[in-house]
């Protein structure tokens, strides 16, 4: 059962197989035994759990009409709100931080009858690609616990690859799903931007930030989705659009499909192993009939700048409201008001998010907004371009996740630049609000996961879900049980 | 050497929307501390602002009312800066794109209309209160005020001088509550005004380097606090000195202003887009649904009062000062004859504003009614009252005794017009008087009046004034 997808769990528990609340207690036993070596999880309440698992159980013992998902255990990145549980985003400003309200993403997931079994490590305010940011300690690769597990959500990543959970909720502004998708061996997806609801999901750069699931298979993600992506109205950039099952296009023919492949996305610093693995699965896909379709993505170079211009300038402002005075850390000496920010703030925060902080005041500074965040909003309208150009001449975009695996624990700590590279292949599509999904496709040398990323039109998640479905009912590298978490 | 002193006012009218500009809470006033803050007006992480669509309406409202652009595409951004009572760390506000732009307010000075100039106006949050008094060394945080939308109107520097600023202020007043948009509180800070004022030579091209004035919460207020601000400016620069662009405090007790911060102490608000909200557009049939429900305007209603009753400009602006007041003279006259719309207007003017005054009440609660002051014209212009008489009806009605046919009926007012009595009386008086019938003859016109009076007091006060003089001539030869 720990090693059965979302899917099959979902069968096991309508054949009466297995009870929700049994369910429940394996991957609660599960956490209980290698939280302590991975550190994926920040909370874990498992009375909660366990009383939703009852309710699920009850639900279909009373033959009540029940969704896919009722009774599956799923976890969250701890940066939607939950309403009476901890809610941190990784640091120490929101240690003791009780929401008062659900997320919109938990609202979905819990109605739909899913069983939360806590709340997912994460780089602070999901700054970070290595989960090193997190005021709660590192979260461990389960593949070599000497390596990183990728940011921000890394939490989550490590929670589904070393089954700890089936499924876990993830978020995405630069490469947040995707990365530590790719580094730990799972599936996530990032959707069109305004596809999920930013509502309770604590914001990092708000034209960025998009909520997705992390699960084991294409068809798990697409069932996530499915209770996941919604319109809601106290979100001014959801999109009102008519509700569609992600799982449609499981079956989809790869006969004619158009593969775009930019040769941005193949150049300098791309590790061999990663390039090796990311052709070959392109072959596979191209002796199913598929097509090649050369690229160029004449911008794509300028997405990692352009990125770390508008990221912290939306972050600086979007954490303002962190100041010590209605929740959340506050100093406990202080001389007066500007010194009560100060030290609150300086204590709350983490180096990585001070400094998102710095360069975010100083691009929207006076003189500078001009050369910096106007450039950027400018240069950012061109690489969506790029996109729309391109989705003329084929169907999705094809690339490597990362330009390499798993790195060091400690090794980029101390080079931000090198850090920010890692999200160079990840970052292009959030600034295009395009959907985009990483799935593993085999191992470097280290026996380290290699993740292949998949773009799509907007609104294309059904077919990109479709397409790594396809490959991954050939292939199985989605299916290998990490060597440092067996079951 | 004369000095020109120019003023441009900013005003920040509360919008009248029951719930606030970017989330669902009650705007009422006077509740609780932070009983309507709900979570997005507290600033909890991951809730977003939604519009409120009424906000929308309202601000579009007042852009037609000022003949201004209604902007088909504006932009909310983030005004960042931190306070205490400022939740999110920003305000939201409207920078480059403003929703309504250009537009002007007519004034009127006692030399003829002016209009005033406006920028623009631009929808924004109001923030939250800060309490310094009752918590001992700490400060108290009330944010049911946060949210609240404001219409920020910023007029061009048009205005020479306290008087017409504080003209400005009042007919912008009077506009935005006599249109729905804002109820003009001013005690309860629904209408406050910041002055931008600088003096130079008169003749000179370039505007002299501004001060703005905060804290002016009544126009009396206003007057006084740019009156001092123009003297200390002037008598600096006639002095030699020169004038520090600032923002300066109004102190009613001292009657001064003083120094708030300078310009180098100014905030860098790193104004950008708000990328929680979308760029909000308006729709053309939303613009001319509000064009079509909206009231006529005073200034429409000044020149049709003035060309159907033939009003004169004075008497037409009081009577369109407010729209409670316009509606009351509409209702009093109402298919009525020019002379009694004068007669009405100047009794408005005259006799029920000192009365409201007194009271302390606006017309909306006048206890005569229009219907009653028109029954009353009426028996002034038909000539069963004297004007004094009239008055005398007036204070039973305000005593609430009743219509003023009643009242008359009551207490026996009415005038005494008939002929043959008249004359009975005034032949009495002569015979009574003889020696006034002679000081009249020998040239004393005093000696006339003294007659009259007698009359008057004879009849105890309804003789008909006019066929009491024209009786009394005739018999005197």
């Amino acid at each position: 059962m720990l090693n059965a997808t979302v899917a099959e769990l979902s069968s096991a528990l309508a054949a009466r197989q297995v009870s929700s609340v049994e369910l429940a207690q394996l991957f609660l036993e599960r956490i209980d035994r290698l939280n302590g070596s991975l550190n994926a999880f920040i909370t874990v309440d498992a009375e909660r759990a366990l009383e939703q698992a009852r309710r699920a159980d009850a639900q279909r013992a009373g033959n009540a009409v029940v969704g896919p998902l009722t009774g599956v255990p799923i976890a969250h990145k701890d940066i939607y709100c939950t309403k009476g549980m901890r809610t941190t985003c990784g640091s120490r400003m929101l240690e003791n931080f009780v929401s008062p309200y659900d997320a919109h993403v938990i609202e979905r997931l819990e109605s739909a009858g899913t069983v939360t079994l806590g709340k997912t490590n994460m780089d602070e305010f999901a700054m970070g690609s290595s989960n090193e940011t997190s005021y709660y300690g590192p979260v461990r690769n389960c593949w070599n616990r000497g390596c990183v597990p990728g940011g921000s959500s890394g939490g989550s990543a490590v929670a589904v690859a070393a089954r700890m959970a089936p499924a876990a909720t993830g978020t995405d502004t630069g490469g947040s799903i995707r990365q530590p998708a790719a580094l730990t061996g799972t599936c996530g997806l990032k959707p069109t931007y305004g596809l999920v609801s930013r509502y309770g999901m604590i914001a990092f750069a708000s034209s960025l930030d998009q909520g997705g699931p992390m699960a084991r298979s294409a068809q798990d993600l697409a069932l996530l989705l499915n209770a996941m992506a919604g319109f809601d109205r106290r979100d001014s950039t959801s999109v009102e659009r008519a509700p569609e099952d992600y799982a449609r296009m499981l079956d989809l023919s790869l006969d004619g499909l158009r593969i775009g492949v930019p040769e941005q996305f193949f150049g300098e610093g791309l590790d061999a192993d990663v390039r090796a693995r990311v052709e070959e699965a392109l072959h596979w896909f191209l002796a199913q009939g598929a097509r090649r379709v050369p690229l160029r993505l004449p911008n794509a170079e300028l997405a990692l700048p352009v990125y770390y211009v508008l990221a912290p300038a939306e972050a600086s402002s979007n954490l303002s409201r962190y100041d010590g005075v209605r929740y959340g850390h506050r100093a406990t000496e202080y001389e007066d008001l500007l010194d009560m920010y100060v030290r609150s703030r300086t204590e709350g925060f983490g180096e990585e998010v001070k400094r998102r902080i710095l360069v975010g005041t100083y691009v929207l500074s006076h003189g500078y907004y001009d050369a910096y965040y106007l450039q950027a909003q400018k240069l950012r309208r061109l690489i969506a371009q790029d996109f729309v150009q391109a989705y003329r001449d084929c169907d999705v975009i094809l690339g490597p996740t990362t330009p390499t695996t798993a790195f060091a624990l400690g090794s980029k700590v101390d080079d931000p630049l090198q850090m920010y590279l890692n999200d160079i292949y990840t970052i292009p599509a959030p600034l295009a609000g395009l959907p985009a999904l990483s799935i593993p496709c085999g191992f470097d040398a280290q026996g380290l996961p290699v993740g292949l990323q998949l773009t799509g039109n907007y609104f294309a998640e059904a077919r990109l879900l479709g397409i790594a479905q396809r490959y991954q009912l050939a292939t199985d590298w989605h299916l290998r049980v990490p060597r440092e978490a067996p079951l | 050497m004369t000095w020109e002193i120019v003023v441009g006012i900013e005003t920040h009218a509360q919008l009248r929307t029951r719930s606030k500009i970017f989330s669902g809470a009650s705007t009422a006033f006077g509740a609780d501390p932070n009983a309507q803050a709900c979570a997005v007006d507290v600033a909890l992480p991951g809730v977003l602002p939604v519009l409120n669509q009424a906000a929308v309406e309202l601000a579009i409202r007042f852009g037609l009312a000022v003949g201004a652009t209604i902007n088909r595409r504006s932009v909310f951004a983030r005004k960042n800066y931190f306070y205490p009572d400022l939740p999110k760390g920003y305000q939201i506000s409207q920078y480059e794109l403003p929703i309504v732009q250009g537009g002007t307010v007519p004034i009127a000075l006692p030399e003829g209309e002016k209009r005033i100039a406006l920028t623009r106006a631009h929808l924004e949050e109001d923030a939250g209160k800060s309490l310094h008094e009752d918590f001992h060394g700490m400060s108290g945080i009330d944010l049911n005020r946060a949210g609240t939308p404001l219409l920020e109107i910023v007029s061009e520097p048009d205005m020479r001088g306290a008087r017409e600023a504080v003209a400005y202020a009042r007919a912008l007043h009077a506009l935005v509550v006599w249109i729905g948009v804002c109820d003009g509180n001013m005690q309860e800070g629904s209408f406050r005004c910041d002055a931008n004022v600088s003096v130079r030579r008169t003749g000179a091209d370039a505007y002299g380097t501004r001060c703005e004035i905060k804290n002016l919460n009544s126009f009396r207020f206003m007057e006084r606090a740019i009156e001092y601000e123009a003297r200390r400016q002037i008598a600096i620069l006639e002095d030699g000195g020169r004038i520090d662009q600032e923002t300066r405090l109004y102190d009613p007790e001292r009657d001064e202003t003083r120094s708030m911060r300078s310009k180098e102490e100014a905030h860098d608000y790193r104004y950008f887009p708000d990328p929680d909200l979308l760029p909000l557009v308006v729709r053309e049939e939303n613009i001319e649904r509000i064009r079509a429900a909206m009231p006529e305007l005073p200034i429409q209603r000044l020149q049709r009062f003035t060309q159907t009753f033939a009003l004169s400009p004075a008497t037409a602006a009081i009577v369109t000062s407010s729209r409670a007041t316009a509606d009351y003279f509409e209702q009093a006259t109402a298919g009525a004859s020019a002379e009694a719309a004068q007669q009405t207007a100047n009794w408005i003017a005259v006799n029920t504003n000192a009365k409201l005054n007194e009271r302390g009440i606006g017309i909306e609660e006048c206890p005569v009614g229009p219907r009653q002051l028109r029954e009353l014209i009426a028996r002034l212009i038909d000539g069963t009252l004297s004007a004094k008489l009239a008055k005398e009806v007036d204070d039973a009605m305000w005593a609430g005794e009743g219509s003023a046919d009643e009242i008359i009926e009551r207490r026996g007012l009415k005038q005494i017009s008939d002929v043959g009595a008249l004359e009975k009386v005034v032949d009495e008086v002569l015979a009574a008087n003889a020696r006034q019938v002679e000081d009249y003859r020998a040239g004393k016109q005093k000696a006339f009046n003294s007659l009259v009076g007698q009359v008057m007091k004879a009849t105890r006060g309804k003789a008909n004034p006019a066929q009491v003089n024209e009786i009394l001539r005739r018999r005197l030869g």
